[in-house]
């Protein structure tokens, strides 16, 4: 432990300087204000306020955390510290705003926000309304750290719900399930205020969170003993099944509005799949994935559509044309880029990106291609008399188009091919060394990942029915390129969940959509500081162990005496 | 006959000349060793042979067949394997997954193959795996062919190499280095390994080392090259007291004083 007593104090100041000055961050984005009328619970709590308050909550918290051997007055005074140091500067930030006029700079420094931090008092008292109100935040913080162990994580939890629900308050009313009548009053008028929670809705929100999770908690340290590995398979594909029907009937239960969002997520995810192969097993840079979905769709619009008149195919008379394409298109990147890597790959597939773009907005392929008007009424599928012409049928064949494509992914990355292209990914001149043919092997990474886009453009196409050159930019290869980084890299459950984080998500948050990359960048810097290998990392398969390990090595193990590798040192 | 024969292998990188006019030849189910001080062009003649450069000038011959200009990976489907001076495993995949990869060029299962599972796919990875499993126990590895390359310990990860290499089924190994970095015991252990290599999978074996009491306890010549000439060639006992060598690694007139011998090497 530190001798220094003074310590535990410079370091509540730095946190409280650290605190503030994230607080001052997100009022001066816009973030505090915007949501300043957005209540989780009405009339009480504003998402901008727990915006504005959660640094503090967060540095007093982990200050506490880290130094949870002083006593309860020092830890008192520690946190006292730290909200005023942060409400010091939020105040300083009001008579600097209020003073001079730094909207020039900051457009969200308004009287507004100034009036939302002083909580409208008027001046030389409302100076104290933000230090008492960041002290009292760290105070709760202090408190919940007071908390006995075992409820501190269904507190948590329960507090966790209510934000969620509070904040979501029109998403969740937008669920068709809920818009059933007697269900929908229930919500709309008990549970729900004109805008997030009302006060009983909070209650039993968080009653039942708490309870739920305090529950099985409890009871979950008495089952895990009996439970056998038989039993265990059967749940899990009772799981497994659950997991397939919830899936299959989720467009019926969420309805339009999120059907639109999951089938977004799909195509995402189906491209992430691909250039997870890329990036991910063979370790090769790609920044201008965009331009095999570009191919893929402006095929299935060439070939199908009935505007442009050239060939007037159905969907699924196109659809191998459309993946022979991005394949080839894969193929012909993949040849002269391959002497390349790292940096110099990369600038060279981005600039392959911008060639597509452009070349779809020309004036010269204007006529096959449509110039900055696209391609529109492109044909949707049909399988008999059933048409998939809506976006919540299209989301059945996305699913599938998944299913495939993941199965694919999956199975090539436990093969000889995926073994190869993770040795490239290594080290590519030992990997060359072992007797891998480099040029074969990057060829079919980078053809099967365009295969992949390929077919997500052909989806997404039938989707809108229409393609522009205007949808296929630089930054669509970027968001699949971070959804990988963040999922994790080689993994593929890593791509599901970095999709329905990156894509899913400020789906729902539409009202967050201004600061959709700043919620980018700040996931991916969170993501790179304390989880590198993202938040589903790659996992190795055990190859081992999977039998008796003793049988075959007989004959060359018992020549060797025992002793002379078993004298090694083991570690070094 | 001769496994491995360089005739007048000369690479120059730039203006420097790596390797002059380098003849040399490894008979069948020999260990020969190349040595030489610093910046000799040992590496750089390993380097000739597995395909990795070109050189500007000359011959080598694998079996009687002329690899010069050939890519790595075919030089390494007829049969040469090689292991670093410093340590190239595939980091992030799990041992028996770096054995595997050695295994590559024998084996024949195809994309379309590895996605279906076709019979023929099971039954190889099958075979596979279980020869993988078999040389994991060759090195002494057992029970930790799931750890992570990067996860092994220092002397692991030398033998994990070999492994992968033997995974190639080479005729001759290129062996750079072996023992860098070994304690006397690890040292002693990495030699009786060398010799079962030839003894019992007869597997003939060139490797440069600069530990003394290795090259001349395990060759049965030696090759001495400086400044990416050959300066001397010959038993072991023969380089020992050869005054050009001597030379080339102590400087001028330290021969009357010093031999080259075992001892000198703590």
């Amino acid at each position: 432990m530190k001798t220094d007593p003074s310590a535990v104090w410079k370091q509540s100041l730095r946190n409280g300087l650290i605190a503030g000055g994230i607080a001052i961050l997100v009022s001066l984005v816009g973030l505090v204000e915007a949501f300043g009328d957005d209540y989780i619970i009405s009339g009480l709590v504003s998402v901008g306020e727990l915006i504005l308050l959660f640094p503090i909550f967060l540095f007093a918290y982990l200050t506490i955390h880290g130094n949870s051997g002083q006593s309860r007055a020092t830890q008192l005074g520690m946190t006292a510290l730290i909200g005023l140091v942060a409400g010091l500067m939020l105040t300083l930030l009001v008579i600097v705003g209020s003073t001079t006029n730094m909207r020039e700079m900051f457009v969200n420094a308004s009287p507004a926000l100034f009036n939302m931090l002083t909580r409208g008092v008027p001046f030389p008292l409302g100076a104290l309304v933000p230090p008492l109100q960041c002290i009292l935040a760290a105070w709760i913080s202090l408190g919940f750290t007071l908390i006995p162990e075992r409820f501190r994580k269904p507190i948590s939890l329960g507090i966790l719900w209510v934000i969620i629900l509070g904040t979501l308050r029109d998403q969740i009313l937008l669920i068709s399930i809920i818009q059933v009548e007697p269900l929908y009053t229930i919500f709309r008028y008990f549970i729900f205020a004109q805008s997030g929670l009302s006060l009983i809705g909070a209650l039993i929100i968080f009653v039942l969170a708490t309870g739920l999770s305090y529950y099985t908690s409890t009871r979950q340290k008495a089952t895990q003993v009996t439970r056998t590995p038989k039993r265990q398979k059967t749940t899990r594909i009772i799981l497994f099944m659950g997991l397939g029907v919830l899936i299959a009937l989720l467009p019926q239960i969420l309805g339009l509005f999120y059907s639109e969002i999951l089938d977004t997520t799909g195509l995402f995810i189906m491209m992430g799949l691909g250039l997870n192969i890329v990036v991910g097993f063979a370790g090769l840079l790609d920044l201008g994935y965009v331009a095999f979905y570009a191919i893929g769709a402006y095929t299935m619009g060439v070939l199908t559509s009935s505007g442009l008149g050239l060939f007037d195919l159905t969907f699924w008379q196109a659809m191998p044309f459309a993946l022979l394409v991005a394949w080839l298109a894969g193929l012909l990147l993949g040849l002269p880029v391959l002497r390349m890597r790292g940096d110099y790959l990369a600038i060279v597939t981005l600039g392959f990106g911008e060639i597509v773009r452009l070349l779809a907005l020309s004036n010269w392929l204007r006529g096959t291609l449509g110039g900055t008007q696209g391609i529109q009424s492109i044909a949707q599928p049909a399988i008999g008399p059933i048409r998939f012409d809506s976006i919540q049928s299209l989301y059945y064949l996305i699913v599938l188009g998944i299913i495939i494509v993941a199965f694919v992914a999956w199975r090539l990355k436990g093969s000889r091919l995926g073994r190869s292209w993770m040795a490239v990914r290594e080290d590519e001149d030992v990997a060359q060394a072992m007797g891998i043919n480099l040029v074969l092997t990057k060829l079919m990474a980078f053809s099967t990942g365009a295969l992949f886009a390929g077919l997500a453009g052909a989806l997404g196409a039938a989707k809108l029915t229409s393609v522009y050159p205007h949808s296929m930019t630089f930054l669509v290869s970027i968001n699949v390129l971070v959804l990988i980084i963040i999922g994790g890299m080689g993994s593929i459950p890593g791509v599901f969940v970095g999709a329905l984080v990156l894509v899913g998500l400020p789906g729902i948050l539409t009202e967050f959509q201004e600061y959709r990359l700043w919620f980018y960048g700040l996931a991916l810097v969170l993501v790179m500081l304390l989880r590198p290998e993202g938040l589903w990392p790659e996992a190795r398969r055990k190859l081992e162990l999977h039998e008796a390990e003793t049988e075959g090595l007989v004959p060359i193990e018992e020549m060797a005496p025992a002793a002379t590798f078993t004298e090694l040192p083991r570690d070094r | 006959m001769a496994v491995l024969t360089a005739d007048k292998v000369t690479k120059r990188f730039g203006g420097l000349d790596a390797l002059q006019r380098i003849d040399l030849e490894v008979k069948e189910q020999a260990i020969q060793s190349i040595i030489g001080p610093n910046g000799a062009g040992k590496t750089t003649f390993f380097n000739c042979v597995t395909g990795f450069y070109t050189p500007e000038e000359g011959e080598i011959y694998l079996e009687g067949h002329p690899i010069v200009g050939m890519s790595p990976d075919r030089v390494a489907k007829r049969g040469i394997a090689r292991t670093y001076q410093n340590i190239r495993l595939f980091k992030n995949m799990t041992a028996i997954e770096n054995i595997l990869v050695g295994m590559h060029p024998h084996l024949r299962s195809t994309m379309i193959g590895g996605i279906l599972h076709t019979r023929g796919t099971l039954s190889e990875e099958a075979e596979s795996l279980a020869e993988a499993r078999r040389l994991l126990g060759f090195v002494n590895l057992t029970g930790q062919g799931d750890m992570l390359a990067k996860n092994l310990p220092y002397g692991a990860q030398r033998r994990l190499e070999i492994a992968r290499a033997l995974a190639n089924k080479p005729k001759l190994l290129l062996l750079d280095e072996p023992t860098a970095g070994m304690n006397p015991s690890e040292t002693q252990a990495t030699m009786n390994l060398i010799r079962r290599l030839r003894d019992e999978l007869g597997i003939t074996i060139l490797l440069i080392e600069h530990q003394m009491r290795v090259v001349m306890g395990i060759s049965e010549l030696i090759t001495v090259l400086d400044y990416g000439a050959k300066i001397a060639e010959g038993l072991p006992q023969e380089i020992q007291g050869n005054p050009t060598v001597i030379e080339a690694y102590l400087g001028k007139g330290s021969a009357r004083e010093f031999t080259i011998a075992p001892s000198t090497e703590a």
